[in-house]
């Protein structure tokens, strides 16, 4: 029987974290610690000494960590994600995802990928959310821009709303543009002819 | 794809060379202005000509780099002159192989204290503003001793990475004023656009990082320059191009291609009256965002040095290209050694200094580059010899003898090196 696993996760995205945190849980690791914050962090490790440590790769903290490892007495210095491996999609896939992750030289491959697989896929996740997030807003937000212009239009034109719509259709048609972007070219000259 | 028929030769000219199309090349880099060179020969056609599509792809940390490096999502790489030396000696936790055939350009670091430290030399040291760098250390020394007299938290410095040019050049100004490194001061790692916001939040008390960052904490008055690249050594490597040794041989014919883009394009980046449209460029989001009008003073080497307003120019705070900037000294690959050996990251051996060699490649330079009167035709040379490239202690290189070099230093930590991975 080997020791259970110390796993250490660092991300300045409380939610994300408290994602990959849960996923770990469930995978039946008990020994996890989160961090948000540099701050302290020099202490955490060396308190913990974590066996994996699990890391945002868009955070420019990574550098401290290196200096952390380099300056570290202990014996059990990490080495970055499948350092020894050629596992070339598993690392494609983790730097797409945006995670990165240490782990204690000498711990066995095995033991390790699933811990990575499951934050590649918990980070991944939460990134495809993020971004029906921002789509869901954008799309509120044309949505408010083309009732704007049709507004503008049917005053300045004295057209139905109906009208007001088809000639935007018809104007973004004719010059190979979104509906949105012709609508917000309407808003924006309106605003600056003062109408 | 890019998977390149090598030509290799001495004779790669570079008009003999145009027998493929375009061959992309992915290189990661760092915003910085160090990275101009490499963003003019993607910006200004220089690849282009070469037949090289460089697509270059901005990223957040030095470990990134390496590993991204490492793991083939980059051809080439901006990267810190210590990290190949540091990958052939094994050290870091991802020494992958990694070689230099070009290095960036010279200078471009400079050391600033918070504005409250340097208040305080100048009171305990009477110094009037324009003093030299190694007078500002020996003021820093002064109030550290007064600050250990008075029991008060050791200064806090940052640097950027534990294998760069900023921590050995930090090392070294401190070291030359009688300041011990690892005793005297605390030193940690700071990511460079964050600098001026840890200066003026009391984190940290002062920073060694690459251009702009100096002049962005100068302009925000929260800083000080005590120093430039310059003062402590004008030659000292500063970024380097990244290949992995494997790529270089199977891709040799882009590689090529590229060192000739890369020279034509350090060439621009040296002359003057093109600092204005590089500093525009270097300015948008998707490089150094940074603002255009400090970014053009600092390739012009013209420095506000603190609040007050003392001005300093430096002409050769960047040269990207003459005098050989561009060539990888092997005797610089082995000055970065000998620093690593000096505060305790590895010990010395033969058989180490051997590898060092290997990770600064000048004849994969000279073979793209041909027969030309300014390429040196030796590998190596005695550093610091010649007095306008001196070192700030007045010490001399010789890459023949690292011990003896070694032994001439008072500040070191020869005595307490860190274990590394194959002594464990």
């Amino acid at each position: 029987m080997s020791a259970p696993l110390s796993i250490m996760v660092f991300d300045e995205n409380r939610i994300r974290a408290s994602i990959i945190e849960e996923g770990l849980r469930e995978a039946g690791h008990d020994r996890v610690v989160v961090l948000h914050d540099i701050a302290g962090l020099a202490r955490q490790i060396e308190q913990i000494q974590p066996d994996v440590i699990v890391i945002d790769i868009e955070t420019p903290n990574r550098d401290m960590l290196e200096h952390l490892f380099q300056l570290s007495r202990s014996v059990r210095k990490p080495i970055a994600m499948f350092v020894d491996s050629s596992d070339t999609s598993s690392i494609e896939a983790a730097v797409d995802a945006g995670v990165s992750a240490y782990v204690v030289d000498g711990l066995k491959k095995e033991r390790v990928k699933p811990i990575l697989d499951m934050a590649v896929s918990r980070f991944k996740a939460f990134s495809r959310l993020q971004q029906e997030l921002a789509e869901a807003k954008s799309a509120l937000e044309e949505r408010k821009v083309i009732e704007r212009a049709k507004g503008i239009l049917m005053k300045s034109r004295r057209i139905s709303e109906g009208e007001a719509y088809a000639l935007l259709r018809q104007t973004a048609m004719n010059e190979k543009k979104k509906l949105s972007d012709i609508a917000q070219s309407v808003v924006m000259a309106a605003a600056m002819l003062g109408s | 794809m890019d998977n390149g028929q090598g030509m290799g030769g001495g004779l790669a000219a570079p008009s003999a060379v145009r027998s493929e199309g375009a061959r992309v090349v992915r290189a990661g880099f760092i915003p910085l202005v160090d990275a101009s060179v490499l963003i003019a020969a993607a910006e200004f056609g220089f690849a282009a000509r070469e037949g090289i599509q460089l697509e270059l792809v901005k990223d957040v940390s030095w470990a990134n780099i390496r590993d991204r490096l490492a793991f083939r999502q980059f051809d080439v790489a901006h990267m810190l002159a210590p990290m190949p030396v540091a990958s052939a000696l094994g050290l870091g936790s991802n020494p992958s192989p990694v070689v230099t055939p070009f290095t960036l350009g010279r200078g471009g670091n400079a050391i600033t204290l918070s504005v409250n430290l340097y208040r305080r030399m100048q009171a305990l040291a009477d110094l009037a503003g324009d003093e030299g760098a190694l007078a500002n250390a020996e003021a820093l020394k002064l109030v550290i001793d007064d600050i250990k007299v008075r029991g008060e938290p050791l200064p806090v410095l940052g640097t950027t990475y534990p294998f760069s040019s900023h921590n050995y050049e930090l090392r070294y100004w401190l070291a030359a004023g009688g300041i011990h490194p690892d005793r005297d001061v605390k030193l940690v790692v700071v990511p460079p656009p964050m600098t001026s916001d840890a200066l003026s939040a009391g984190a940290i008390d002062g920073f060694c990082v690459g251009a702009p960052w100096n002049m962005v904490a100068v302009a925000r008055e929260v800083g000080r320059i005590v120093a430039v690249k310059e003062d402590i050594w004008p030659s000292s490597p500063e970024k380097v191009i990244g290949v992995r040794p494997e790529w270089a041989d199977k891709n040799s014919e882009t590689l090529a291609r590229l060192i000739v883009a890369l020279d034509r394009a350090a060439a621009w980046c040296d002359v003057p009256d093109n600092r204005r449209a590089l500093a525009q460029v270097l300015a948008e989001p998707r490089y150094i965002d940074a603002p255009e009008d400090i970014l053009h003073r600092v390739l012009l080497g013209k420095f506000t040095t603190d609040p007050d307003g003392h001005e300093r120019t430096v002409p050769d705070y960047f040269s990207f290209h003459r005098d050989g900037a561009n060539f990888p000294w092997v005797s610089q690959a082995q000055w970065i050694f000998s620093q690593m050996i000096r505060w305790g990251q590895v010990e010395h051996s033969r058989e180490k200094q051997e590898r060092v060699a290997t990770a600064f490649r000048p004849d994969l330079y000279r073979n793209a580059l041909g027969p030309r009167l300014d390429i040196p035709s030796d590998d190596m040379r005695v550093e610091g010899g010649d007095r306008e490239d001196g070192f700030i202690d007045g010490a001399i290189f010789d890459p023949r003898d690292i011990p003896a070099y070694l032994r001439g230093f008072h500040v070191h930590n020869l005595e307490n090196p860190v274990p590394t991975r194959d002594e464990t």
